[in-house]
């Protein structure tokens, strides 16, 4: 039975649609992705998931609960970590953490969790002197507090670096693994390719495709990618004819051919019949950042990062 | 267990944070009785005036300190705190938790309301001890036009931080309505001494009647109906208006 069923969700503000149908389930213990440009409607659809915000039109359910109509109920199986939201500038990270945990029935062990999220040399600090990346550990951390079965986390890793950013999948793979459900927006393409079992892309408020990553991936055009500097000129054409050919591109003399795998093989056919040498032959599988670019028609969001 | 409007880990936290804020500290609990100290430290305010009915100034001054402590954080302190917790998201944050982001609100006004009376003690004190202004003669009195004096400047915090979107826009408005409730609550001017289009109008905000209901606690005196009255009036509209207007987000 699905945890998250979200179907025709519509939300408008000022009569712009923000949310425009959008439908997904999430199974129990599925760590499920909302990947998609800025603007697309992501944090909506989860805001009215968490039941902060209430739906134009559409069915929102958590564990069977109205997000809205049963918020209170909602809260004790959901935890969630809000992208914009701070907290009392005086208030000590173990204030927070004793805090929160108190609003639970039943509670997390919020001193494991400290140490998991590398926060317990500052149990003492007080919020306001926290750094960006500490300050973000403290929020998951409070979305983890309560123990719960279903955490929307809205931009995890924004603000940590990498090694925080991977102790952070690590850990989010952890809880998952105990049977918590976990609703992920992100932008990170390697952050949802790594750790999300089904990705929706959101796109101008609709659902553009939802698939797993390697689905994802497998349905963009250009799914293999091949590079290679020839040792003397290819025939222009010869080139262009090849079969499931998507797009050519030369940079100096290397040329990076994507295509499939039928492209592959004509390309090295093609390198035999004209004794041509490939160097630094690459062939390799296109990444969600190209599926993401397909599909939306944009490059992938976090293009500068991986750039 | 039902949405609590009131949670005792949330009240004792703001508690806490209350203390951590030096001017909260400085202008809620200490400004009032130093001013009272400073003023009465004048001859001319420990000399007996007919026209205060043979009271000292430095006497007539002890409810208007008393006062003091309730404007300054019932009108600077809990709208500017309440706002910034609503434009930083900690109301919102709040309400992804089963606490409703209401028992915040609850904890501020008891945290704030507290303060005051505090605040009312320590200049009560301060007056007693150093200058030897006697105590309230009609304790219940007193006590009563406290409270009600209380609950109109809660509520009309809590208007100001309906109305403000920003801590910044809440500060400036506090600030804009500090000073005419000082007036009225007579710091420049004891209500008592005013001249009286300037007295009568007083008596209409919640500050001047409260200023005069503990006048006359003080003297022994039965605080009367309508000055009572007046801060109950004055709450019970604003608290509507703060309910009708009030934003989480």
């Amino acid at each position: 039975m699905p945890v998250i069923e979200v179907t025709d969700l519509r939300k408008s503000y000022g009569g712009r649609p923000v949310v425009d149908g959008v439908s997904f389930t999430v199974e129990e213990g599925e760590i499920f992705g909302i990947l998609g440009p800025n603007g697309a409607g992501k944090t909506t659809t989860v805001e009215c998931v968490e039941g902060l915000r209430v739906p134009d039109a559409g069915r929102v359910r958590v564990a069977g609960l109205d997000p809205v109509a049963d918020h209170e109920e909602v809260t004790r199986v959901l935890g969630a970590q809000l992208q914009r939201s701070e907290l009392q500038d005086a208030l000590t990270v173990r204030e927070a953490l004793e805090l929160y945990s108190s609003f639970h029935p039943r509670p997390a062990d919020w001193r494991p969790l400290a140490e998991r999220l590398g926060l317990a040399p500052k149990l003492t600090t007080r919020f306001g002197r926290l750094s960006g990346g500490q300050k973000q550990r403290l929020f998951i951390a409070l979305a983890l507090v309560g123990d719960p079965r279903v955490v929307v986390l809205d931009e995890l890793t924004t603000g940590l670096d990498p090694r925080a950013r991977r102790d952070t999948w690590q850990l989010i793979e952890d809880i998952r693994a105990n049977g918590v459900t976990v609703l992920l927006v992100t932008h990170f393409m390697e952050e949802a390719q790594r750790l999300c079992d089904r990705i929706a892309v959101i796109d101008k408020g609709r659902v553009a495709a939802l698939d797993t990553p390697a689905g994802l991936v497998r349905r963009s055009t250009g799914a293999t990618v091949i590079s290679f500097t020839p040792s003397a000129p290819l025939d222009e054409d010869e080139v262009n004819a090849l079969p499931g050919l998507v797009s050519v591109e030369h940079r100096g003399r290397r040329i990076t051919l994507s295509g499939t795998d039928e492209t592959v093989d004509a390309v090295i056919t093609l390198l035999a019949r004209t004794r041509v040498t490939a160097h630094q032959l690459r062939v390799t599988d296109a990444t969600l950042d190209d599926a993401f670019l397909d599909l939306t028609g944009r490059p992938g969001p976090n293009e500068e990062v991986t750039a | 267990m039902t949405a609590a409007v009131f949670n005792t880990a949330v009240l004792r936290t703001e508690i806490r944070l209350f203390r951590r804020e030096p001017g909260h500290l400085f202008w809620i609990l200490l400004f009032p009785a130093l001013l009272l100290a400073v003023l009465g430290a004048v001859p001319f305010f420990r000399t007996p005036d007919p026209a205060l009915g043979g009271l000292r100034p430095v006497d007539a001054y002890v409810p208007v300190a008393v006062l003091l402590g309730l404007i300054l954080g019932g009108l600077q302190g809990m709208p500017q705190t309440l706002t910034g917790y609503r434009e930083r998201g900690i109301l919102r944050r709040m309400s992804t938790t089963p606490v409703r982001p209401s028992a915040l609100l609850t904890a501020q006004m008891l945290v704030f309301g507290g303060a005051a009376l505090l605040s009312a003690l320590i200049a009560l004190t301060t007056g007693r001890l150093v200058y030897g202004v006697r105590l309230p003669r009609h304790p219940f009195g007193y006590l009563l036009a406290l409270l009600t004096a209380v609950l109109a400047v809660l509520a009309l915090g809590a208007v100001i931080s309906a109305l403000s979107r920003t801590a910044r826009i809440a500060g400036a408005v506090g600030s804009a309505v500090t000073f005419p409730a000082m007036f009225c609550a007579g710091v420049w001017l004891p209500v008592q001494a005013m001249p009286d289009p300037w007295a009568r109008i007083a008596g209409w905000t919640p500050f001047g009647a409260a200023a005069r209901a503990l006048d006359a606690a003080a003297a022994g005196d039965w605080p009367g109906w309508d000055h009572l009255g007046v801060p109950v009036v004055w709450t019970v509209v604003l608290t509507a208006a703060a309910s009708r207007w009030f934003r989480w987000e």
